[in-house]
């Protein structure tokens, strides 16, 4: 046999390998046993076995956040794949790279009802960049090959190849990973250059400009992330992040204003309001960015960099789109700014920092402290603040109130050390997340910041960080709410508290033993730092369990369909707070 | 092939984000116009699925669709939409389409210049005496063929612009109109350029 011929099985392995993929997620079933037999007769490629198919793809999101690398999974037909669904919606939502093997009914049984079989292209169609089912033992590796091309070039996403047993199981020619192979799909990345003239047309005669910056220059890289930093500076321009951009400027730059959008602060939101060129790099004028979409930032001339047209006038009307990638663009902008011998128009500039210092001045993020209860704020200023220690810290979250305040209230200074679901907003997210960013830097400091409801969505992963001893941290936000259910409930439904409260919560400190991890517990303010500094110390799993003010509520905020400059600054704004009709249909 | 995925009008997209469009001036983000858009797609299983449920998943409206292998050598398919939307949604269904990984080109021929749209109907009528004779008069005028005949009925085959069908058919309703089955729009630009 030619060194070329091979099992599918034996190709699904080599093309992961050829691909540079050293950790696969998944978690095996019969129809992917021959894959899971080629797993078990080499050494090249590492497995980390989950206890839910969800579970791997959100590991698979984290590894892939934190190192830039495609995350690869593997699943089983039917169940498998269909458990895996919620966690591609979620990478397709957040740009973010994987390519999940499912396996599936041998190709003659297909479309018969066989045993666990699902039509996993038709449902993974929509929440996919792109997804094959190979027929063909000879296309395998070919198809493996793209489909990693496919979810790391462009706007990165998650892609299915759907694997068919008896394919699995066929001999047939391996092929290698051959980049021309891909021509049909070549989105572009270089920039347009009359359209880099016109936005740094626009730079130069700003005289209120802001830098909007997003998730594509987290996709893009750390050079994009360095060159958005040397525009910053170069223009001594107010820049504000996203959600999922956090960590692209560091937060410690004087120039950042915060978080922008529905939880963001008063400074970054009214500079987007006011501000009379908005540079867009990399953001996709999300609905929790811009609110009522008539009202956003109403006065200015916008330049919106993305590498995928169809982000650019989806949401928002701009007047010079640059399509490309981020680092390109940026570069291309930096070369023009400079051979124009650009300086920022200091009377112009100072007079708007002015304006936006005045902003600043009313501390948004405040909040009132308390001796006798925990505020949830004031367990994530500590665990910021004893966490600047040597290693590296990595941060994921689950979904709700505890997440916005881990946006606001702990400061990134380098992209790709914050993992969240920002798009689907899947509670189940971080636990996960944390323990495939734990895989990929084993050495880090990795802490889910969790809220008790979300966790429980796939607390399972315990066993997962039990199995591969991952000294993962989950700090839990424990408001004993769905707080953010809560929070909506209590501004815009009367305070009715609709199942929001979860009874019969489990004892963490119990179920972290249960899992063989370290169970820690603070009830009082002056037990934070001992918690924190013990699961610190602590050099395996730890489970911390900070029971917080239970009707703490999340501030700034934008309610759903309300502008910019409608800001709930406190719970004393909440009277000033009818959402509209128009906002209560919104999510 | 001709399908509606969804009944309503693309302006109700439009309306969710500006107010009631009866209300509102007629500009060009509330104006909703008919687009036909040729795409040329890889010939390969699950293509069409994916252009449709891309219309129906972000809630285009589709009037006509049709598809059909042109080039064996590259294996290529074209489809032929018809649209309608205000011009941003056009804009945005275009760059939607763009970005599905087998399709290779996306043009608008509406917005592109000058286009031939063409549709082909074949159209039962059943009648006898004076009603079959003036049936087969206006099939006539219409130059439309009949391809099929008994005692008492003929198939009209007719191809023209969608409008030229509309108007044959609904002559032919108090004829004794049986069946119509339609193709949908196929165009094609018109000079020497491709597409
Ligand atoms: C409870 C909750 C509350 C939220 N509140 C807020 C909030 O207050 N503020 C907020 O900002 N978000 C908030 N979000 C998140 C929000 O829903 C969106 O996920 C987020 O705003 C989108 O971020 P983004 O615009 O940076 O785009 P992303 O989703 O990160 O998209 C990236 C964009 O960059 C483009 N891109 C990708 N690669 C490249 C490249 N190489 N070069 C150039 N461009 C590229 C993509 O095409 C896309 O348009 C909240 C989420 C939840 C769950
Ligand atoms: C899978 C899923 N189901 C439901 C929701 C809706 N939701 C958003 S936040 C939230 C409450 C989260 O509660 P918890 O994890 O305790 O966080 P808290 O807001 O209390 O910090 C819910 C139910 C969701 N985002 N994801
Ligand atoms: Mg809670």
């Amino acid at each position: 046999m030619a060194a070329s011929e091979m099992l599918g099985a034996e190709m699904v392995i080599k093309a992961l390998v050829d691909q540079g993929v050293e950790v696969v997620f998944g978690y095996p079933g019969g129809a992917v046993l021959p894959i899971y037999d080629a797993l078990f007769k080499q050494n090249r490629l590492r497995h980390i076995l989950v206890r839910h198919e969800q579970g791997a793809v959100h590991a698979a999101e984290g590894y892939a956040r934190s190192t830039g690398k495609v995350g690869a999974v593997l699943v089983t037909s039917g169940p498998g794949a269909t458990n895996a669904v919620t966690g591609l919606t979620d990478a397709l939502m957040d740009s973010v790279p994987l390519v999940c093997l499912t396996g599936q009914v041998p190709t003659h049984l297909i479309g018969n009802d066989a045993f666990q079989e699902a039509d996993t292209t038709g449902i993974t169609r929509p929440c996919t960049k792109h997804n094959y089912l190979v027929k063909d033992v000879n296309e395998l590796a070919h198809t493996m090959h793209e489909a990693f091309y496919v979810a790391r070039t462009g706007r990165p996403g998650p892609v299915v190849v759907d694997l068919p047993k008896d394919v699995l199981m066929a001999t047939g020619t391996y092929r290698e990973p051959d980049e021309q192979a891909h021509r049909r799909y070549q989105p572009q990345t270089k920039p347009d250059p009359a359209r880099i003239a016109a936005a740094a047309e626009l730079i130069v005669n700003a005289r209120k400009p802001i830098l909007y910056g997003g998730g594509g220059l987290i996709n893009s890289g750390p050079k994009a992330c360095k060159l958005f930093v040397e525009l910053v500076q170069l223009t001594g321009f107010p820049c504000t992040l996203t959600l999922m951009g956090l960590g692209a400027l560091p937060a410690s730059d004087p120039r950042f204003l915060g978080l922008v959008g529905m939880h963001g602060t008063y400074e970054a939101n009214l500079a987007m309001h006011d501000c009379d060129v908005m540079i867009n790099v990399g953001a996709r004028f999300d609905d929790r960015v811009t609110g009522k979409v008539s009202a956003f930032s109403p006065g200015s001339k916008k330049v919106h960099i993305d590498i995928d047209p169809s982000s650019i006038n989806k949401n928002i009307r701009v007047d010079v789109p640059v399509i490309g990638d981020a680092a390109a663009a940026l570069e291309a902008l930096l070369a023009q700014l400079r051979a124009r011998r650009f300086k920022p128009d200091k009377a112009h500039l100072a007079k708007w920092w002015k304006e936006i210092d005045g902003w600043k001045a009313r501390q948004s993020l405040r909040y009132e402290k308390s001796d006798t209860v925990i505020k949830p704020q004031y367990a994530i200023e500590r665990l910021y603040a004893l966490t600047r220690g040597s290693k590296p810290v990595y941060i994921t979250t689950e979904v709700g109130q505890h997440q916005m305040w881990a946006a606001q209230l702990f400061k990134f200074d380098a992209p790709m050390h914050w993992m969240t679901s920002g798009g689907l907003g899947t509670m189940g997210y971080g636990l996960p997340a944390a323990l495939g960013v734990q895989v990929a830097h084993p050495e880090a400091l990795v802490i889910d910041i969790a809220g008790e409801a979300s966790i429980l969505m796939n607390i399972q992963e315990m066993s997962t960080i039990a199995q591969y001893s991952l000294p993962v941290k989950a700090f839990i936000i424990n408001n004993q709410y769905m707080g953010m259910v809560r929070q909506w409930q209590e501004l815009m439904h009367g305070a009715r508290y609709s199942e929001s409260y979860t009874a019969a919560l489990p004892d963490f400190v119990k179920l972290a033993e249960a899992f063989g991890a370290k169970g820690l517990r603070a009830t009082k303010p002056e037990e934070v730092d001992d918690v924190i500094t013990a699961m610190l110390a602590h050099d395996g799993a730890v489970i911390a369990d900070i029971a917080v003010d239970p009707t703490e509520n999340c501030f700034p905020m934008i309610p759903s369909g309300a502008a910019h400059n409608e800001i709930l600054l406190g719970p004393k704004d909440k009277a000033a707070a009818p959402a509209s009709e128009e906002g209560m249909v919104l999510v | 092939m001709a399908l509606r995925l969804r009944p309503k009008h693309a302006a109700e997209k439009a309306g969710r984000k500006a107010a009631p469009l009866a209300a509102a001036p007629a500009t060009s983000a509330t104006i909703v116009k008919r687009a036909t858009i040729a795409i040329l797609v890889d010939n390969e299983p699950g293509v069409l699925a994916r252009v449709v449920g891309l219309f129906s998943g972000r809630g285009y409206n589709i009037e006509s669709l049709t598809v059909a292998e042109v080039n064996k050598r590259d294996n290529l398919s074209r489809i032929t939409i018809v649209t309608s939307g205000t011009a941003m949604i056009i804009e945005q269904i275009k760059a939607q389409l763009s970005r599905l990984v087998p399709v290779h080109t996306v043009r608008d021929l509406t917005a592109e210049g000058p286009h031939v749209p063409r549709e082909l109907a074949l159209i039962k009528v059943s009648a006898s005496g004076e009603k079959r004779i003036e049936s087969l008069r206006l099939a006539d005028i219409f130059r439309a063929r009949v391809v099929d005949a008994t005692t008492e009925s003929f198939v009209f085959e007719l191809t023209g612009s969608t409008e030229k069908l509309d108007s044959f058919i609904n002559l032919m309703e108090p004829l004794g109109l049986v069946d119509v089955s339609r193709t949908g729009v196929v165009a094609i630009s018109r000079g020497a350029e491709r597409f």
